[in-house]
This record gives C-alpha cells, sequence and structure tokens, in this order.
C-alpha cells in the first residue's frame, strides 16, 4: 500500500529525474527526505510495478519513425491468447494489446503496434509476422498514421484530480 | 546525434539503477564518464529527442484508468472534431489514422468511471458516437526503438 510519502515522491519525479550526480538526494532535499529514504521507497514501488521502468522516453518521430501502423486482427476467442504472446515476441511489435470486439462493423480484438522507418519496411515487418506466426487466415487491417494531432508525452493530470500523476499512455 | 547518443538511447531504455549515484554507474557500463552521459542526457533532452528521463508509471496499479477510442469523422469536419476532443485535457495522444475510422485517441483519467463521462462528453458535443476499447489483456513486449 503507498502512503503519502510515496505519493509525494511519485509526483515530483513524474516529469523527470533531476540530472544531477545525486539525483535522488536533490529529490529527498526538495520534500524533505534523506536519499536512502527516497532510494528504499523508488526501489519498493519498482518491485510493486507501480513504476514499470525508469529510464529514457524517446520521441519516436525524432529518431525516424514516422511510419507508425496500428494493426488489427480479429482472431477466435479460444486462440486470441496464444496468438498475442507469440505476435508479442516479434522485436519489431511495439505493444500488444486484446480489446473487445465492435459488433460486426469493428469485429478485431487484437491491436499491435509497429513503428518503423518507412512504410514499406513496415509492411515487410507485416508479411513477417503474418508468415511467423500464421495469421494469413484472420481478418486484418492496417492502419498507418497520417497525422498526429496531440501528443501529451506520457503525462495524465486532470486539473480536478487530487494529485497530478504522469502515466504511462503509449499507444501512439 | 553520434553513435555514443544511440548507444545511451538503445542502453536507457531497459532501465535506469535507483542508487545513490546511478549516473555514474549507467556511464561505466556504457563506458563513458560521469560527467559525458549527464551532459549528452540533458542535451537529448533540450533538442527534444527525448521527451522525458525518468519514471513511466503503471496507470491501472495507481488506480487510475485508460483506453483507447476511436471516432468516425467526415473528412471535412476532421479539423473541428479535433478541436474539441484535443480541448478535453484527459485526451493524451490523437491521431489521424487511415480507415473510415480516422480518429484514435487515448483517454486517461484518475479513475473508472471518469473515462464514462468523457467519453459521453465527447458524443454529446460532437454529436458522434465513440468506441470505446479499453485494453483486456496487454502482451508483455520490449518497449524499445533502435536509435
Amino acid at each position: 500500500m503507498i502512503d503519502s510519502k510515496d505519493l509525494q515522491l511519485i509526483k515530483i519525479i513524474q516529469h523527470g529525474l533531476p540530472i544531477t550526480s545525486r539525483p535522488f538526494n536533490e529529490i529527498g532535499n526538495q520534500i524533505g527526505m534523506n536519499e536512502s529514504e527516497v532510494i528504499e521507497r523508488l526501489t519498493c514501488l519498482k518491485n510493486t510495478g507501480l513504476i514499470k521502468r525508469f529510464g529514457v522516453i524517446v520521441r519516436h518521430q525524432r529518431l525516424g519513425y514516422t511510419a507508425n501502423a496500428m494493426v488489427v486482427f480479429n482472431i477466435p476467442d479460444q486462440s486470441v491468447v496464444k496468438v498475442g504472446e507469440m505476435i508479442s515476441q516479434a522485436k519489431y511489435v511495439n505493444l500488444c494489446y486484446q480489446r473487445p470486439r465492435q459488433g460486426t462493423n469493428w469485429p478485431y480484438n487484437l491491436y499491435c503496434m509497429i513503428h518503423g522507418k518507412n512504410r514499406s519496411k513496415v509492411l515487410q515487418q507485416l508479411d513477417q509476422l503474418i508468415d511467423t506466426c500464421k495469421l494469413s487466415q484472420f481478418e486484418r487491417e492496417i492502419l498507418f498514421s497520417r497525422h498526429c494531432f496531440k501528443q501529451r508525452g506520457a503525462f495524465y493530470c486532470t486539473p480536478t484530480a487530487s494529485s497530478d500523476l504522469a502515466f504511462s499512455v503509449a499507444h501512439g | 546525434m553520434d553513435e555514443i547518443d544511440k548507444t545511451i538511447i538503445n542502453e536507457l531504455q531497459n532501465g535506469f539503477p535507483v542508487c545513490e549515484s546511478p549516473y555514474q554507474s549507467a556511464a561505466e557500463q556504457l563506458g563513458i564518464s560521469e560527467n559525458e552521459l549527464i551532459d549528452r542526457l540533458q542535451k537529448l533532452l533540450d533538442d527534444g529527442i527525448l521527451s522525458r528521463f525518468g519514471p513511466m508509471y503503471h496507470a491501472e496499479v495507481m488506480g487510475g484508468a485508460l483506453t483507447l477510442a476511436a471516432i468516425k469523422v467526415p473528412e471535412k469536419k476532421f479539423d473541428e472534431i479535433a478541436d474539441i476532443v484535443n480541448s478535453f485535457p484527459e485526451v493524451a495522444h490523437n491521431y489521424q489514422r487511415t480507415h473510415d475510422l480516422n480518429m484514435w485517441f487515448v483517454i486517461a483519467t484518475d479513475t473508472p468511471i471518469a473515462i464514462q463521462n468523457v467519453i459521453q462528453s465527447i458524443e454529446k458535443q460532437t454529436g458522434l458516437h465513440v468506441y470505446n476499447m479499453p485494453k483486456n489483456k496487454e502482451y508483455f513486449v520490449q518497449l524499445k526503438l533502435e536509435a
């Protein structure tokens, strides 16, 4: 269970860690907590899974990943977990989720994202995925992104919320 | 961006130590000095190649909720509808995609019930149906883009 001190920590580091030699000491100084307590609490938050990971969060367009495909499949319910686990093994698959079908117009239940440097490369990787995971018999669609209207980064913060927090909402 | 920058980006997408001198330990792994790592990270952030250096939280563990939503928007009204949808602070990403179902966005809220409220408000303000596709299951992937 997280307490108010954990929440303080979560809030203060949500936009990033200080880039200085002793970042956890600096954070501690800002909220009156010593460095070892900061480290202990953050380690614990990491172990419980509340912090998925620390590290760099890249702007994929700036790295040249401009072709971004959302590929959706209609997989029979009895095999969707097996297929999802197989698809997510491919190193060019960046996200993989199972989602509810939306009636006959949108019967898809498995979503994956492939970020690539150009469309032909992404289509080639998709062909490879279909071949490796034996997906050719399943109905599918490819939706490339045309324009990003809003990318708030990985932040979540509603003005009315009691605590403004950064979540991972990577689904670009 | 040179080879060292690329190595930093590639390696630090895998994680970062939580200890007294984390930049020192990460730099040792990368074979550069602590100062060099600090300078380069700052520059990658200033240049906008990195959006952030820090934690990624798990929304559901925090008690919050996320969903992926989509709307079939008539092409002519696209910008108008995009302005309405983007005006909601709970809308995180919004992408135009190549399909009849052409507007795809993520809604992030602090409670699961708030998702429904946001969807209803968007439907009311746009007059269009919002498809709500929360995840049923997430498959683990190595979320990493090679620089």
